[in-house]
């Protein structure tokens, strides 16, 4: 076990490396900073000065070491635009689009588990066939389309839901909440249905195959067999078994929901990470863009690392395997 | 019956409590994105400056007709060539309730011109200002300086003991990540109060009755909520979520106007966009090959061969002014004469380029932005297709601002697009020291591909120094009739700027894009 955790631990701090010298190489390519931020009409003088306070003018790989350097210490610098730490501006962007995910992800598996058993056990019936036709267009239509789309019906036409922002919050302190005010549970509705819209029609497509699987294995014909109710052998017996998969993709999904929330929050101008990132793109704030990659990649990182370590916890084969 | 009873006074009370409902305008705007920072002298970004400016005063600012009129001083005078003598207005009182006195100017002029402020360049020609007494302040210019009050219209008063409670006498600076209490709070004593200001989230403001001057807007609140993409930021303003949109999409224009309860409002900017060429001895990756550009008849060509009309209808939906001059009309240094168009005339452009020894053309490249202006790709496009149309081989390449911008400034382009609104000054002195002349001594900061007349040059120091207006304003204008002569540039057009709106809301537009809302009014 503790030579598994080890072997991990060395992988994701290659992947870790392997990030920053991406994420630093990239930068190169994105722009100039000192031309975003300088007055247009500013001098060359001017120009040469801003460059020298940000560093800019050391060669490449100095200004790559310099930023290893800081990042081991945990300082990711200062935003060039937002002006303060950027550990302190992902802290309290953390919080929303981690709140969005939460709601996505439950919608995706509150929604998703029931409409796949119902595909699963009645494939045949119209309803399922309407399901299983929307779902295809859930899995194709891009992020951006679908939330622009609900915004002009909901919110432009029917007038229901706002069109943008995460409504009032709640300052905990350490965190700030929409869970707790009546417009920041409005707010939440269409951009968490468009985060989830594809993650549902995964876990559905998922749970339908797994169970039309599980529904043909021999313990569910014995099951039959024996004359257990029906909705003891769909819902318990072959749900069970179905789930296994569906929880390691939901796990790994969770990584990928909060980068691909870029989107989406950008679409409603929901104030987390993912907005804070494309703003960073458009000024050339390189602390913060990189500082957000290195999240994204430590995120996926230790997602699998914990996914691995859980499977080697939950199934003894595993673990005797490596041991 | 206890209902009937109580009836009457519940009626006084709500007809107590209507008039101050139907009085509180609250106005909620958007644009595509935020304020750097609440710290004027952090940043040098313009439209931090137009938010901050509904909280903090100048000592002289625009008036409707963008000109310049007394704010916080009420008068001025040149005592000698490099000091000039502000009179301050008296009774002013910050939001904070301090009273406002030349202190207060000493102390945000010594915090601008720190060492440390991001936008000391704001204010480049000044030493330092000296207080003759309570209500009188001198500034000591480096030497005879123009456009004083020009850059004083961008420079907000801030309060010195209010600075010094929260130790923030020390400016904040965005490159360097310096932040102070001034960073997120405000205390001017301009016609709004900062209540609070939530980065990416919401800056609200609430009216600041004890302004000195009398109010022309009728808002009780201003809450300004940045959204990046266009289309949420029109759906916002249709599901009525906003009040009104700073800029508006161009392409979003005529849904807007056709929704009922809603108007756009356009006015040509001050911002033209024009392309520039390369006066240097070779083209880019033609090393051995003379420049074609430097030879004056092949310039003309190329402008002869510009179907501006075409660019006006097509490309802009006829919402830009054709012009052929870099300076719009609101602007010193403008001359009606010179932005004249030359006319578009591929014949005589063919001629020209024959005269000039290319009667089959020759090859060029042309670099675009396109994410900064209106329309900037599609204006690029259709330019290289007409110029094609004289057999000139035309090489575009359009791409992003981040990577455009610095390329530009490298001088590696041939023929490059550039729009320029002689912001912040609003004075030509900007587009001529900046754009035409020579790269050295601080001048020609965006003349990154060699041109150089040394009859401009002259001029340009001549007007730099200048005191007397018309004789100044003179000087530039014969700076950009030269400039013409030689086809230093080949102007395109001007761009628009658009609002979208409820109908509720009336304010004033003004060309250099700045929104002014202590002049909107709310039905």
């Amino acid at each position: 076990m503790a030579g598994l955790l080890l072997s991990r631990l060395l992988q994701a701090a290659l992947v870790m490396i392997a990030v920053t010298a991406v994420a630093f190489a990239m930068f190169r390519f994105v722009g100039d900073p000192v031309r975003a931020m300088a007055r247009e009409d500013s001098t060359p003088q001017e120009r040469a000065e801003l460059a020298q306070a940000l560093g800019l003018d050391q060669p490449v790989p100095v200004q790559y070491a310099r930023f290893v350097g800081r990042v081991v210490r945990g300082d990711f610098g200062i935003s060039y635009r937002n002006q303060r730490p950027v550990t302190t501006l992902i802290a309290e962007r953390l919080p929303a689009t981690l709140e969005l995910v939460f709601a996505a992800t439950i919608l995706a598996l509150g929604l998703g588990i029931p409409l796949g058993v119902m595909c699963a056990i009645r494939p045949d019936g119209a309803a399922v066939r309407l399901v299983q036709s929307v779902s295809l267009i859930g899995i194709s239509t891009p992020t951006f389309v679908t939330g622009i789309a609900l915004i002009l019906l909901f919110a432009v036409t029917l007038r229901w839901l706002p069109s943008f922002g995460r409504g009032d919050i709640v300052d905990l302190g350490f965190w700030t909440t929409g869970y707790l005010t009546g417009s920041g549970l409005r707010s939440l509705v269409l951009p968490s249905i468009t985060l989830a819209l594809y993650q549902l029609t995964l876990i559905m497509r998922l749970v339908r195959s797994e169970m039309i699987d599980a529904l043909s294995s021999d313990y569910v014909r014995f099951a039959r067999a024996r004359g257990l109710p029906k909705s003891r052998i769909h819902y318990v017996l072959a749900l069970r078994n179905a789930l296994m998969p569906v929880i390691t993709v939901t796990g790994l999904q969770i990584g990928s929901l909060v980068a691909f929330a870029i989107v989406t929050e950008t679409v409603f101008q929901w104030p987390g990470m993912g907005l804070l990132f494309i703003q960073a793109v458009s000024f050339v704030d390189i602390p913060v863009m990189a500082a957000y990659l290195m999240f994204v990649g430590a995120l996926f990182v230790v997602l699998n690392t914990a996914v691995d370590l859980v499977y080697a916890i939950v199934d003894p084969r595993l673990r005797k395997a490596k041991a | 019956m206890k209902l009937n009873r109580h009836f009457p006074v519940l009626a006084v009370a709500l007809t107590a409590l209507l008039p101050a409902v139907a009085g509180a305008q609250t106005l909620r705007w958007s644009s595509q994105g935020d304020i750097a920072t609440m710290d004027p002298y952090a940043h040098t970004e313009s439209f931090t400056s137009n938010v901050q400016h509904h909280v903090y005063d100048p000592l002289v600012r625009r008036n409707r007709d963008l000109k310049i009129e007394p704010a916080l001083a009420t008068s001025w005078s040149i005592v000698a060539p490099d000091r000039w003598r502000f009179v301050l207005r008296r009774g002013v009182v910050f939001h904070d309730g301090s009273p406002f006195s030349a202190d207060d100017v000493v102390a945000s002029v010594d915090r601008l011109l720190d060492p440390t402020a991001r936008a000391r360049g704001n204010l480049a020609n000044v030493v330092k200002a000296a207080k003759v007494d309570d209500f009188t302040v001198d500034f000591v210019l480096k030497g005879p300086y123009p456009l004083l009050l020009n850059d004083l219209s961008g420079i907000f008063i801030m309060s010195k003991s209010w600075m010094a409670a929260n130790n923030a006498l020390k400016p904040g600076n965005i490159t360097t990540g310096t932040t102070t209490y001034a960073s997120t709070n405000a205390n001017g004593t301009g016609p709004f109060k900062l209540e609070s200001y939530r980065p990416d989230q919401a800056t609200i403001m609430t009216v600041n009755e004890k302004w000195w001057d009398k109010p022309e807007h009728n808002l009780t609140r201003i809450e300004f909520r940045p959204i990046k993409s266009d289309a949420t930021r029109v759906a916002a303003l249709l599901s009525g979520e906003i009040d009104m949109m700073a800029p508006a999409p161009l392409q979003d224009l005529a849904r807007i106007s056709a929704a009922p309860g809603f108007k756009v409002i356009e006015e040509p900017s001050l911002r033209l966009i024009y392309l520039g060429l390369n006066f240097r001895p070779e083209l880019q990756g033609q090393a051995g090959v003379p420049n074609p550009l430097l030879k004056l008849p092949v310039r003309q060509a190329l402008w002869h061969a510009i179907d501006l009309d075409t660019l006006h209808r097509r490309v802009m939906r006829g919402k830009s002014r054709s012009v052929a001059t870099i300076v719009a009309p609101p602007v010193p240094g403008y001359s009606a004469e010179l932005d004249k168009p030359v006319g578009f005339d591929p014949d005589k452009a063919k001629k020209l380029l024959a005269e000039a020894g290319y009667p089959n053309g020759f090859k060029v490249k042309l670099d675009c932005s396109n994410d900064r202006y209106i329309n900037d790709e599609q204006t690029c496009v259709a330019v290289a297709a007409m110029w094609t149309r004289i057999g000139v081989q035309v090489d575009l390449k359009t791409e992003s601002r981040a990577t455009y911008f610095p390329k530009v400034d490298r001088g590696e382009t041939d023929i490059y697009m550039l729009g320029w609104a002689t912001l912040p000054p609003m004075d030509g002195f900007s587009a001529l020291s900046a754009l035409i002349t020579t790269r050295k001594d601080g001048f020609g900061g965006n003349n990154p591909n060699g041109y150089s007349n040394s009859a401009i040059d002259e001029l340009t120091r001549k007007s730099a120094v200048e005191l007397d207006e018309p004789k100044r304003v003179a000087q530039m204008i014969e700076a950009f009739k030269i400039a013409r002569e030689d086809v230093a540039f080949l102007p395109l057009h001007q761009q628009p700027v658009a609002w979208a709106m409820k109908n509720a809301v009336e304010v004033p537009q003004f060309a250099d894009e700045y929104v002014r809302l202590w002049f909107a009014r709310m039905k």
